[in-house]
């Protein structure tokens, strides 16, 4: 399935920032960016609460946000794109 | 049920591969770089000259993704397996297998039984569909001959007589391949298999099919514990997957016979896909790649349900779970391995 990764990081001190490369750090491993912030991921249910309880060890519950959203396995028909940066579909031919 | 997941096709000459943040790093010459999550990827083919990074080798070994290379013109160069997977009891009962004549002769024969079986009903299937633009006659002749000789290929207990067999059965199939072409005629004819160089537009497909084929076969085989190398009706040979040509050969005719006919009848490929070299080599051109590449894909995403198992899967997951099927034979759970019999 396919799911959405956004996430908020409070980064006014260090720390924040630590925490904001980490969280992306970690998303990079298992999707694709679309926006700054934003991460299309297809993964399975083990594989979907492995990367939450990774990327909930790296936040601060007090002070971040973190929103995942389930856009199922028909997602070709949920999302729309308007200018730069299209992505690519993960489940289409790869061919470079 | 495993997952299928995505294959990544390298096909510019002058990419690079590398590994970061567990994601291949694409990076072409014009200096774009596109990066893929490692996670959704089933295996990596990559036709370029410059290959790959020894850590992304090590990564997709480690996560038992199958990366093969191949020259940009398609000929096959390595494949990395990494180390050896599964139950060393179940690879040991292989080499018992294939060190017998016998042993090996009766595990064979259901290969060559699915291949036959196969090979009829693609060629029955032109009749069924195109009867009055095929010439039945000279199809039904083939038909029924492969349908006598896979009744003989049962009984056969020496391997000798059992290539001989394939032999014959091969020679009558594709004796008759040029009638299932049915458009672009002028373009596509096919006389006689011509290998290492094709040397027809026909030939040049089917080569390359079977080569991505013959990947897939030896990445399923490994991933269920087999040794890949060690055949039953191809004997042992430095550097030939010998099992995987075993198993692919009731998969030919439904894997890439049948496709590369889908793909002139319906004109999805053209003569000018391809390119001749000066020694008469006919070769798929990047564009024709592209196009085989593309529908080869599509093509294993579609549904069948498995004439053995019942149950619905993907095609490019039949290779995979025939592999399953073969362990599970050599363990002894299954008297005789079930080929894939495709109707």
């Amino acid at each position: 399935m396919l799911v959405l990764v956004t996430y908020d990081v409070n980064t006014t001190d260090d720390a924040g920032k630590k925490r904001l490369r980490r969280v992306a750090k970690e998303c990079v491993k298992h999707g694709q960016r679309v926006q700054c912030s934003v991460f299309e991921c297809l993964l399975d249910a083990s594989q979907c609460k492995t990367l939450q309880a990774a990327l909930c060890r790296i936040i601060d519950l007090s002070k971040d946000s973190l929103r995942f959203y389930y856009i199922g396995n028909h997602y070709h028909t949920k999302i729309e794109h308007f200018g730069v940066k299209a992505g690519y579909d993960p489940e289409g031919t790869l061919i470079f | 049920m495993k997952h299928l997941l995505n294959t990544l096709f390298i096909l510019s000459e002058n990419t690079y591969l590398s590994l970061k943040d567990e994601n291949v790093g694409i990076h072409a010459e014009d200096g774009t770089q596109n990066f893929l999550p490692l996670l959704g990827l089933e295996s990596i083919f990559c036709f370029s000259y410059k290959g790959a990074s020894p850590a992304l080798i090590g990564a997709c070994a480690e996560r038992g993704i199958g990366l093969t290379f191949l020259t940009p013109n398609g000929r096959f160069l390595a494949r990395v397996s990494g180390r050896s997977q599964g139950n060393v009891f179940l690879r040991k009962a292989q080499y018992r297998i294939s060190d017998s004549e016998t042993e090996s002769c009766l595990a064979a024969r259901c290969f060559i039984f699915g291949k036959l079986y196969n090979h009829r009903w693609c060629l029955e299937r032109t009749v069924r569909d195109h009867g009055m633009r095929a010439d039945v006659q000279t199809l039904k002749n083939a038909a029924r001959f492969l349908a006598e000789t896979s009744q003989i290929v049962l009984k056969t207990t020496e391997l000798d007589t059992l290539r001989g067999l394939e032999g014959q059965a091969a020679n009558a199939y594709f004796g008759v391949f040029d009638h299932l072409i049915l458009n672009q005629k002028d373009d596509f004819r096919f006389t006689v298999r011509s290998r290492r160089p094709p040397l027809d537009r026909v030939n040049a497909m089917l080569s390359f099919g079977y080569r991505l084929l013959a990947s897939d076969c030896a990445a399923a085989l490994e991933s269920v514990g087999l040794d890949s190398y060690v055949g039953f009706m191809h004997r042992d040979r430095p550097g030939r997957e010998s099992l995987a040509l075993d198993l692919m050969e009731e998969l030919r005719s439904v894997f890439v016979d049948r496709f590369v006919l889908t793909l002139i009848n319906l004109r999805r490929i053209t003569a000018k896909d391809f390119d001749v070299s000066e020694n008469g080599a006919v070769l798929l051109n990047d564009r024709g790649r592209k196009i085989f590449l593309k529908s080869w894909q599509e093509r294993k995403r579609e549904e069948i349900k498995h004439p053995y198992l019942q149950e619905k899967m993907q095609y490019g997951l039949v290779p995979y779970v025939q592999a399953l099927l073969l362990a599970r034979y050599v363990r002894g759970d299954l008297d005789a391995y079930p080929a894939f019999l495709w109707k």
